[in-house]
Parts: C-alpha cells; sequence; structure tokens
C-alpha cells in the first residue's frame, strides 16, 4: 500500500470499569482499511469485534472507558480531536450502521426530518435542496416510492426497508467510511442477502471503505475484501477473503469455519468442536487467550502472548504453534 | 418409565391436522384484527425422525411449537399423539406433556433464577410423581450425561453458567421426564458458533441413545439440514413445501423454498450472489394476501396465483408441495395439465 490508508489503528486497548472489575474488552488491536477496500471483522459475541468500531468514532462514554492507542481516520489523528471536530468527523468522514435500526432511528421524527437533519448540520443548504438530498439518498439504497417514504416514521416500514433507510441516512453526508455493526443480522434470509448486495453495489458505487462487522462468516464472504477474525480482545489471524477461507492458520479459524463448511454441512458427519466457551474479559487468562480451549496449546501458549507474524505475505496469525497441523485432523476433544 | 409404544412403528408419533391459531390484535383506531399465525397446517412426525421447520419471522414456526407443546391453546384442529387424540380421555394433557418436551432459544429466562441445576432438572419428574430422591438421582445422571460433570454442576445456579452450558441444562430438563417427542424452538440460535457445534453433537448423540424424536425449529438453514431428515418450509401461517431433507435441498419445488435456499450466502468467494432472489418482505399474518400467500412476492405469479389457494401436492416420495405450478391442471400455465404428465416426470 503506497497510499495513506483510510483507516489505521494501532495498538488499540478498550477497558470498561463496570461495577468494581475491569473488562478488557480489545486488547492491542492494529488494523489498516485502504481507500474502497471492505474489511470484514468477524468474532464471537466478546471477541471486540462491536467495541473495536465504536472505538473508531469515539463512542464509548469517556466517563467509564480507557482507550489507548493510536486511531487514524482519513488523516485524522481520533484521540486528539476536540468534542466538536469529533462531531464534524461524524457524518461527512465517518459513518455507522446499526443492527437494530428501530432503536438506531428517532421514533417522533419521519426518515426525511431525520435526513434533512444530518444533512444539514454539515453542509449550508437550504430546506429544498436539504429535501431533495434526502430524497436522492432514498433513492440510492432503492428504497420503492421514496417520496412517500420521506413522510414515513420508523415504526411504519417493515424491517428490510428501516435498515435501507439508516444506510440512507449514514450516507446522506457522503462519508468516505461505512462503519457497519451486524447490520443484516436480525434480519430473514431473504431480506439480508438483498441487503448485502445493496453494500456491495453501494461500496462500488461511491468507493467506499467499509469496515463491516458480523459473527457471520457467510455474510462477510458476500462482502468483504479482506477479514480478520477477532478473539479475547485481538486479532487472532488476518489475510484476503479467499486466502483466509482456503488457507486459515490460526486454530480458532479453522474452528470456526468447519462449523460452516463450503459445500454445506452433511448428515451424519461430526462437527469439528472444541470444548469451552469464549472468554471472560474481566479474567483473561496471561498467555494467548484461546489456549484454554485450543488442541495445539503447550505451555508457552498459556504464558505468553503470541506475536502477529506475517506468516505468509498479507497474512498476519498471532499463535505460537500456527505451522501445526490443522484441527480438523485432530480427534475431538471433550471437557 | 417405559417407553409405549401403542401404534407401532409406522404409526406416526404425531399427526397434525387442520390445526389453526389466530391471535386478535387491536389495530390502528381501535380497529379489530387477527394474525393469523398458523393458519390450518397438516403434517406428520414420524417415530424416531428429525423434522426441521424453516421459515422468516411471522411464518408461525413458534406458535407451531407452542401449539405442539399446547402451551398455548389451538382456535381448532387436532392432534394426534400415537394415535391418541391429545386432550382426550386416552390422553389427557399431563400425560401429553411428559411424552413432549421442549427446549427454547434464551436459555436464561427459561431457567428459574432461584433453583439450582439440580432443582430445575429434578422439578419436573417430581411433578409427574417420581419420589424426590429419585428425581435428583436423575438429575445429576442427566447433568453428566449432557456434558456437566454433576459434582461441579449441581448445585449452581443459572446465572453461574454461560449460554452453551445453560442450554445443557435446558436439555436435560427436558429429557429428565423421559419424553419421546422434544420439540427444539431455535434451541442453538443464541449461541456462539464454536459452542453451537457442541450442543449439535450433543443432540445428535442423545437422540442414538435415547430413542428420541426432535421437531428442530430454526432460521438457519445450513443447521437445518444437517440435523433432519425431513424439512417443512411455512409461509405466513402455511406449509408450501414438506419432504426429505437432502431432496428439498438438491430439488426444492416450491419457488419461496427456492429463495429462501438461494438467499443463503454462497461461501465461495468467487461465485458471490449476484441477484437477490426476492425483493422487499415477508407480508404482516394480519393480512395475508389472498389466494397462494406468496403470489406477491413470486416471480412466477399469474393472475390465477391471486385468485386460487394451491394445496399440497404430492411431487415426489414424501415431498409435497403447495403451488399451482406443481398442481395438475391448476390453471397456471406452467401447471401440469394431467396425472400422466407427472408420471412421465
Amino acid at each position: 500500500m503506497n497510499e495513506q490508508p483510510m483507516v489505521a489503528v494501532r495498538d488499540l486497548k478498550v477497558r470498561f470499569k463496570r461495577g468494581g472489575k475491569t473488562l478488557s474488552a480489545v486488547n492491542g488491536v492494529s488494523l489498516s482499511v485502504a481507500r474502497g477496500e471492505v474489511l470484514a471483522l468477524i468474532g464471537e459475541s466478546g471477541s471486540g469485534k462491536s467495541v473495536t468500531l465504536r472505538a473508531l468514532m469515539r463512542l464509548h462514554s469517556e466517563r467509564s472507558t480507557t482507550i489507548e492507542g493510536r486511531i487514524d481516520i482519513a488523516g485524522q489523528d481520533l484521540m486528539s480531536l476536540s468534542r466538536s471536530q469529533l462531531q464534524a468527523m461524524r457524518g461527512p468522514v465517518a459513518a455507522m450502521i446499526f443492527q437494530e435500526p428501530l432503536l438506531a432511528l428517532d421514533p417522533v421524527y419521519t426518515i426525511g426530518q431525520q435526513i434533512i437533519e444530518a444533512v444539514r448540520r454539515h453542509q449550508p443548504l437550504t430546506k429544498a435542496e436539504a429535501k431533495a438530498a434526502a430524497l436522492e439518498a432514498l433513492r440510492r439504497v432503492r428504497i420503492p416510492s421514496p417520496e412517500q417514504r420521506l413522510d414515513a416514521y420508523p415504526h411504519e416500514m417493515s424491517g428490510g426497508m428501516r435498515q435501507r433507510a439508516m444506510i440512507a441516512l449514514a450516507l446522506a453526508c457522503q462519508p468516505q467510511i461505512l462503519l457497519a455493526d451486524e447490520p443484516t443480522t436480525a434480519l430473514d434470509a431473504t431480506v439480508q442477502i438483498q441487503i448485502l448486495i445493496l453494500l456491495r453495489e453501494l461500496q462500488q458505487e461511491l468507493g467506499l471503505s467499509i469496515i463491516f462487522v458480523t459473527h457471520d462468516i457467510g455474510a462477510a464472504v458476500e462482502v468483504a475484501d479482506r477479514v480478520a477474525v477477532m478473539y479475547g480482545g485481538r486479532i487472532v489471524e488476518q489475510a484476503p477473503l479467499a486466502e483466509l477461507l482456503n488457507n486459515p492458520q490460526h486454530p480458532y479459524t479453522q474452528v470456526l469455519l468447519g462449523t460452516r463448511p463450503k459445500d454445506g454441512l452433511h448428515k451424519g458427519e461430526r462437527l469439528t468442536s472444541i470444548p469451552g466457551a469464549p472468554p471472560d474479559l474481566a479474567n483473561l487468562p496471561d498467555g494467548c487467550a484461546f489456549a484454554p480451549r485450543c488442541p495445539r496449546a503447550s505451555d508457552v501458549c498459556r504464558s505468553q502472548v503470541p506475536a502477529v507474524e506475517e506468516v505468509i505475505a498479507e497474512h498476519p496469525v498471532s499463535c505460537h504453534h500456527w505451522n501445526q497441523t490443522s484441527v480438523h485432523t485432530l480427534r475431538e476433544h471433550h471437557s | 418409565m417405559g417407553k409405549r409404544d401403542i401404534g407401532g412403528p409406522a404409526q406416526p408419533l404425531l399427526k397434525v391436522e387442520q390445526l389453526v391459531k389466530h391471535f386478535p390484535v387491536k389495530g390502528v383506531l381501535g380497529k379489530r384484527s387477527v394474525v393469523r399465525a398458523v393458519d390450518g397446517i397438516d403434517f406428520v412426525v414420524h417415530k424416531g425422525e428429525t423434522l426441521g421447520v424453516v421459515g422468516e419471522s411471522g411464518c408461525g414456526k413458534s406458535t407451531t411449537a407452542r401449539l405442539l407443546m399446547q402451551l398455548i391453546a389451538h382456535d381448532s384442529g387436532e392432534l394426534v399423539f400415537d394415535a391418541m387424540t391429545v386432550g382426550g380421555h386416552q390422553l389427557p394433557l399431563r400425560d401429553y406433556r411428559r411424552q413432549v418436551q421442549m427446549v427454547f432459544q434464551d436459555s436464561y429466562s427459561s431457567l428459574n433464577p432461584r433453583l439450582t441445576m439440580e432443582q430445575s432438572v429434578a422439578f419436573g419428574p417430581s411433578v409427574h410423581g417420581v419420589s424426590q430422591r429419585e428425581s435428583l438421582e436423575r438429575a445429576r445422571d442427566l447433568l453428566g450425561r449432557v456434558g456437566l460433570e454433576p459434582t461441579r454442576f449441581a448445585g449452581r445456579y443459572a446465572h453461574e453458567l454461560s449460554g452453551g452450558q445453560r442450554q445443557r441444562v435446558n436439555i436435560a430438563r427436558a429429557l429428565a421426564v423421559d419424553p419421546r417427542l422434544v420439540i427444539l424452538d431455535e434451541a442453538v440460535s443464541a449461541l456462539d458458533k464454536s459452542v453451537e457445534a457442541q450442543v449439535l453433537n450433543l443432540l445428535l448423540d442423545l437422540k442414538d441413545n435415547l430413542n428420541l424424536t426432535y421437531v428442530f425449529i430454526s432460521h438457519d438453514l445450513h443447521v437445518v439440514r444437517y440435523l433432519s431428515d425431513r424439512i417443512m418450509v411455512m409461509y405466513l401461517g402455511e406449509i408450501v413445501e414438506v419432504g426429505p431433507a437432502e431432496e428439498l435441498f438438491a430439488a426444492a419445488q416450491h419457488p419461496y423454498t427456492r429463495a429462501l435456499l438461494s438467499s443463503m450466502p454462497s461461501m465461495d468467494p468467487s461465485h458471490r450472489t449476484l441477484m437477490s432472489p426476492l425483493t422487499g418482505d415477508p407480508p404482516s399474518p394480519i393480512d395475508p394476501p389472498s389466494g397462494c400467500r406468496f403470489h406477491t412476492r413470486c416471480p412466477h405469479a399469474e393472475a390465477i396465483c391471486a385468485q386460487r389457494k394451491p394445496n399440497l401436492h404430492l411431487t415426489g416420495e414424501e415431498h409435497y408441495a403447495a403451488c399451482l405450478m406443481v398442481e395438475p391442471g391448476a390453471g397456471h400455465s406452467q401447471s401440469p395439465s394431467g396425472v400422466l404428465l407427472l408420471k412421465e416426470a
């Protein structure tokens, strides 16, 4: 990459204080996203994927959260921005869409009013110009009869339509980067694929950079150029999409892919499973967070956090034993 | 408790006939209307099989589960369990519920927070007249079977367990009364992928060891395909297709089933889904479309589809679809013209 990346994160750490405990949600994440690139952050609940995403807009409450590390978005050092600079950045530079549009949209304003407010906040437009911009935004996300939808309240729309409206709102100020937090998880299968295709088309039309957080590898495959797999607040493996699918190196990635093989699950075959559950963020193990569940774990895994090594070009992995046998060939372990 | 197999292996374990459940809702301006959650469905569950039920939100799959369990009463229709009418004098509800158990999606809210895991599992048998001591003994045995070491887990409360562990307890509790049929309503949907695999493997083992029959309800087609012998597809309170799992995946007959299958992400970056098979969202079950309920989204819909309601029609061995395009002489331009054509195909 000779060009400056759209998003560059170095050694990001996020901790929350909750009832006397400290939750280490993100523990040293480094990533970069190029202009026009789609990065999928995948992981299970508590892996730190959504926390990382929200840190990129500094959405966490400052009182209960400690953030360390460096975040650059479109060349600006995010951590040094003042409150008003941050607000100027949210919208025209980076915008976010969420899993549940009914919670993210304001129930007492129409879709049109919400988009017009956002547009006028960042651009000196007249009401009529802003309304035209809002109409254009709804048209861009292919909402049928957009003129009528301008006056609709969120509760009057179906789930898929609301998600489109939220995407329209996010894109109304022409951001360079879209941060998407599980935008299709709450949707039905036939609607989910429509939204995934829409995001992919908009990304190409507008040359957007996207960070797409999901727990569903299938959704990531539909939109991502590159995938980063998170576990216990760290990125354990990162690679271009096809490379990650065909040549996963980290045992956790291998297990995750094993639950969703390319040719489907077949009856009678046993699933590759690992014992245990994702780690407790208030009480992370000393070494590799995956060690307690890992079939390859040895003493060094339990005491030292593995370094991130670029084992193959553009394919960094964080595992002490990345070059050992694939876990698919190991016998199943039971706790 | 011995298993009372009454009708023999050929007798379906559960037979559902014209089951209907409508929920009254207050519409806009106090106008009363009904949600046609389940609108006249017929199906059977064979002994020892896993019947998968799929469909999108509002299709009635969870209402069906609750009706099967008789957690809510149906408006009309009949449930016949191993040749006995449920709720009749041969099989009062109390006896039926001992033979049918259910596992819910939310593992936390379905456990009593004030009971230990061992008490939770023992509760069912003691209600059904098993002595306290024997119930607890059975609970410990079952906790062991679902992979929770009783000495470590028996005395714990729900909040002290992870989601996967709680779901194991829920499975143990369902099995505690020695049921013949277990209804799994999105039972693995809330679990993380790495934990889901453990629970699916457990469900398969238990089914073999305890001779169980499953009704497995899920929105996740991958998992349904993995677990099911037959799959039933629902749309807006009706069954649109039912058939053997692999055949349904290979040769779906109903356009909705085909759309649902091609909505699954491809898992192959060089063959991404380019066109969405359907546009829009499923309509509301409050005022479902006339005729075939799918006609508003169906790429093959013709005028006749809005008028004539298709019935489930045999298209292959144990494979039924409710679409005018498979019904001979139904009036759709693609309907087979007569019985002869069906034989050729």
